[in-house]
């Protein structure tokens, strides 16, 4: 009987003590505001920092004389597992008179697109790179399929 | 088959479980039989997040095929790459660099840790305290943060490819997971006074969803779920694979063979991966990060079987190979799926709130059944 | 700041100046009646709102912070929205039963706002048996939610109703025992006497270590009494997604809800009145200038103060705590808390025989 009431009072000793600190954890956080890890997004836009590793979403990097460094090989378009490359290429009559492979259209399906990075490190010729942007959404489900090279752009020099 | 009934001609209760339940985390349908509030009957009903993950790994190259297992378990997207990139240079008998072996190892790790915080964040909150959640989370986003610095991604992260690594660390990688591993080790004490100290909590984990030693052998359970009833089944300690024979861990076993020796397995393998973190954050090779292979891997004839253990148990993943650029077929192993079939079980003559405990503890990724 | 008796009594001065008893009565009714409605929507919603805050801030998140200055009228928002939405009734449900739940759980709430003492002088109807009122109507409200989960016609609703039968009808016996043990001491029912019993202190401090425990038990025993996590067996959202409310939306969910958080009010109410003096101000023993200090204090700021804090001690429990197994809720019940509330019964009749209390 001594035993068993010892028992049952233990038991609920150490109940108590376990729940308290419990309590104290919380009651804790509760009191130290400065813990709190909550980023209010829409308004940090401006000192958000994504690693220039990111993978938002393809893009082709263009520089000032409107050129792009893709050759239109394909090769990211084999990589890719999911079929969301497509690359049409036409022929341009240079100024020696011989045809030359180029890019008409780089088509880039940024629904389907999974972010594997498969292209990118496949690209021979660096000409595509993912982009630090993550705010896709939008209304129309057609504006997600985009042309990646830009109009009139051109291969730059040097790159085979 | 799964026709609406209510009741059952003994007065029992037939409830659906899922598929859109709080305790199911995912897509999971569990067809129940109650008698009153005991648990009588127990029946899976998987497929609502099947996507033909090794049917399309069929049509996808050896480069390819690897982004699909992000989307298994997807909290041990690395570990579940590394199982696949083993599997693809093992048949072609590459060498991978040793810098690369480090970094695999030490993401896995990483992973392994995240893994498990979500898991207790995820297993409190089944159990009705909810902020835990958020304290296992606050650590889990450094992890996240870390490899998205390193790996470009937060979950699904495709860093793993056959040969190394796609890139190499960044410069930061080092010091932030020492700043890691200092703040991890000063949270976890927390962990243990918001729950594992917590006498409700004790009392609603202790001596449920027994299942012993024979019967978790012979329902195939593995990883956390088998350990806690005493089964040897790490796979890096018995059939070590990358470096993980070069490092000093325990393997963690636990006899209670109930939930708690689970939930404790979970808690201890924490420390212990913060263990090999620790050994091999100041030893990274210098070197290459990817061994040299060529543009298109095709694999020789045969088949080819590796395994992992993942945070939840072990993966295997099978590839036949007819000699192609495409595997033949691929079948793996998931560790999700054998601890799942072990649940009726542990479940039966419990109560319904045991079940939400139990299904807790064993850290269910609904993708990762269904594929 | 205006003392709210003097209100109430210049009122009942200008009404019955001009017209009849009748009619005084009449107009007097209707005016508390509309308080009474008003105060309950305003509970609600600051209650809500100090449960979002308290959640966010144990769980290191910011809380609503959106609507409003400082989020303040995200409840408002809320309500609006709840008001908008469609009011489902699933098919196979008893329509009559199903409609009438949350009514029922509504009505009895409000009742039981009725012998609550406020400020001095200041409570809606002070009968002399204020205590036993609440005891006996709040058990009541167990029907509504029967009620609920019966005609749901959903295995989940039936669940959390018979569980929450269970607990209500177990947990209403030691936070009985609990209010006893102050009776006893009081000698009277009356709220208005047990707060004037304790003009010279709680009776928490004078009642010694039974008064003690006679509140521990009492807290916890109306934690689970109002179906409030580590007790929320009804609702154990992880288990039974709603329990017994898993149907219900709009307006009728929202009743549920707001009657959760008025039941919270009025139980801590109770034990403020109980346990922590009501209106009276914190007095120490022979320090004049102190008391003096105290006594300036609004009678209705301490009330609420106390409340309000009782009201906290509640939610704390609720964001710390994992959810007990409905065995081992009734097991805490019939094996740890009734009989330690009989011994602590007994204990204080002794110490009240003796006149041992200060």
């Amino acid at each position: 009987m001594i035993t068993f009431l010892k028992q049952y009072f233990t038991d609920i000793y150490e109940a108590i003590v376990s729940l308290l600190k419990g309590m104290k954890l919380t009651g804790y956080y509760f009191t130290h505001h400065k813990e709190i890890i909550t980023q209010e997004y829409p308004e940090n836009r401006a000192t958000l920092n994504l690693p220039e590793r990111f993978r938002g979403e393809v893009v082709m990097p263009h520089d000032e004389n409107n050129e792009h460094a893709c050759t239109g090989c394909s090769a990211c378009e084999l990589a890719c597992p999911n079929g969301t490359i497509k690359i049409l290429n036409k022929f341009e009559v240079n100024a020696e008179g011989k045809k030359k492979k180029a890019i008409d259209t780089f088509v880039y399906h940024l629904e389907l697109c999974t972010m594997c990075n498969l292209c990118i490190v496949a690209c021979p010729t660096d000409a595509i790179k993912m982009a630090q942007t993550f705010e896709h959404s939008v209304f129309d489900r057609s504006l997600l399929t985009k042309k990646l090279n830009q109009p009139n752009s051109k291969l730059r020099e040097g790159i085979e | 088959m799964f026709e609406q009934v209510s009741a059952n001609n003994n007065g029992e209760l037939v409830i659906n479980v899922g598929p859109q339940h709080p305790a199911t985390h995912g897509v999971l349908h569990l067809l129940i039989t109650l008698h009153g509030e005991t648990v009588t009957k127990l029946e899976p009903n998987l497929g609502y997040i099947h996507r033909s993950i090794e049917k399309m790994c069929e049509s996808l190259s050896y480069r390819q095929f690897i982004y699909t297992t992000s989307r298994m378990d997807y909290l041990s997207s690395h570990i579940n790459n590394h199982a696949c990139a083993l599997g693809v240079e093992k048949a072609m008998q590459i060498e991978i660099p040793e810098r690369a072996e480090y970094i695999r190892v030490l993401m896995s790790e990483l992973t392994r840790l995240a893994s498990h915080q979500l898991w207790w964040g995820a297993m409190a909150m089944d159990l009705g305290a909810l902020s835990p959640f958020f304290y296992a989370f606050r650590e889990r986003e450094v992890i996240n943060d870390i490899m998205e610095e390193t790996c470009g991604a937060r979950l699904t992260m495709n860093y793993f490819v056959p040969g190394g690594v796609m890139y190499d660390i960044h410069p930061n990688f080092v010091k932030r997971v020492k700043d890691f591993i200092v703040l991890f080790k000063s949270k976890i004490a927390e962990y243990d006074e918001l729950v594992t100290g917590n006498v409700i909590f004790q009392n609603r984990m202790k001596n449920i969803g027994i299942i012993s030693k024979e019967d978790a052998i012979s329902y195939g359970c593995t990883g956390p779920t088998a350990r806690g009833s005493g089964v040897s089944c790490d796979v890096r300690k018995n059939y070590p694979y990358s470096i993980y024979k070069n490092v000093q861990f325990d393997e963690v076993l636990e006899y209670g063979c109930d939930a708690f020796s689970r939930y404790q397995v979970r808690i201890k393998e924490m420390y212990q991966s913060v263990r090999i973190i620790e050994q091999l954050i100041d030893q990274i090779p210098e070197g290459e990060f990817q061994a040299k292979t060529k543009a298109v891997i095709k694999l020789p004839k045969g088949e080819f079987y590796t395994r992992v253990e993942t945070a939840r148990g072990e993966l295997g993943v099978y590839i036949v190979s007819e000699g192609g650029t495409t595997p033949y077929r691929i079948k793996f192993r998931s560790p999700g799926f054998s601890n799942l079939s072990a649940l009726e079980h542990m479940v039966k003559g419990h109560k319904i709130g045991d079940l939400v405990a139990i299904m807790g503890v064993l850290d269910l990724v609904i993708p990762d059944i269904d594929r | 700041m205006i003392s709210l008796e003097n209100i109430s009594a210049s009122i009942h001065q200008l009404l019955s100046a001009n017209l009849s008893q009748t009619a005084v009565i009449l107009i007097e009714m209707s005016i508390i009646a509309l308080l009474a409605i008003t105060l309950f929507a305003l509970l609600g919603l600051i209650l809500v709102f100090m449960e979002r805050k308290v959640s966010a801030w144990i769980q290191i998140r910011l809380g609503p912070n959106r609507v409003g200055p400082k989020g303040i009228f995200q409840t408002t928002a809320d309500t609006i929205k709840l008001a908008l939405k469609e009011g489902f009734v699933p098919d196979g449900a008893d329509k009559f039963l199903y409609k009438l739940a949350p009514f029922v759980v509504m009505i009895i709430a409000m009742m039981l706002l009725a012998p609550i003492a406020f400020a001095k002088n200041f409570a809606m109807w002070d009968l002399n048996i204020g205590v036993f009122f609440i005891t006996a109507i709040s058990s009541v409200s167990v029907i509504g939610i029967l009620m609920a989960g019966w005609a749901s016609n959903n295995q989940y609703s039936l669940l959390g109703a018979m569980r929450s039968g269970a607990q209500i009808i177990s947990y209403e016996i030691s936070a009985g025992m609990a209010i006893l043990t102050i009776i006893v001491l009081t000698g009277s029912l009356q709220i208005s006497e047990i707060v004037n019993s304790q003009s010279n202190g709680w009776w928490l401090f004078k009642g010694h270590i039974p008064a003690v425990i006679a509140f521990v038990i009492y807290i916890i025993a109306v934690t689970a009494e109002t179906n409030r996590a580590p007790f929320d067996m009804a609702e154990a959202e992880s288990e039974l997604t709603g329990g017994f409310h898993t149907e219900y939306s709009g307006m009728r969910f929202a009743l549920f809800f707001l009657a959760e958080y008025i039941n919270i009010f009025i139980v801590c109410a109770v034990g403020a009145t109980l346990f922590l003096g009501g209106w009276m101000p914190f007095h120490i023993g022979a320090w004049e200038g102190f008391n003096h200090i105290m006594d300036f204090i609004p009678s209705s700021v301490w009330f609420l103060g106390k409340t309000f804090f009782l009201i906290f001690v509640i939610m704390w429990f609720r964001w710390t705590f994992p959810r007990l197994r409905i065995d081992q809720l009734l097991n805490l019940e019939w094996k740890y808390l009734l009989p330690i509330s009989l011994f602590n019964l007994l204990f204080m009749t002794l110490i009240a025989i003796k006149g041992w209390h200060f």
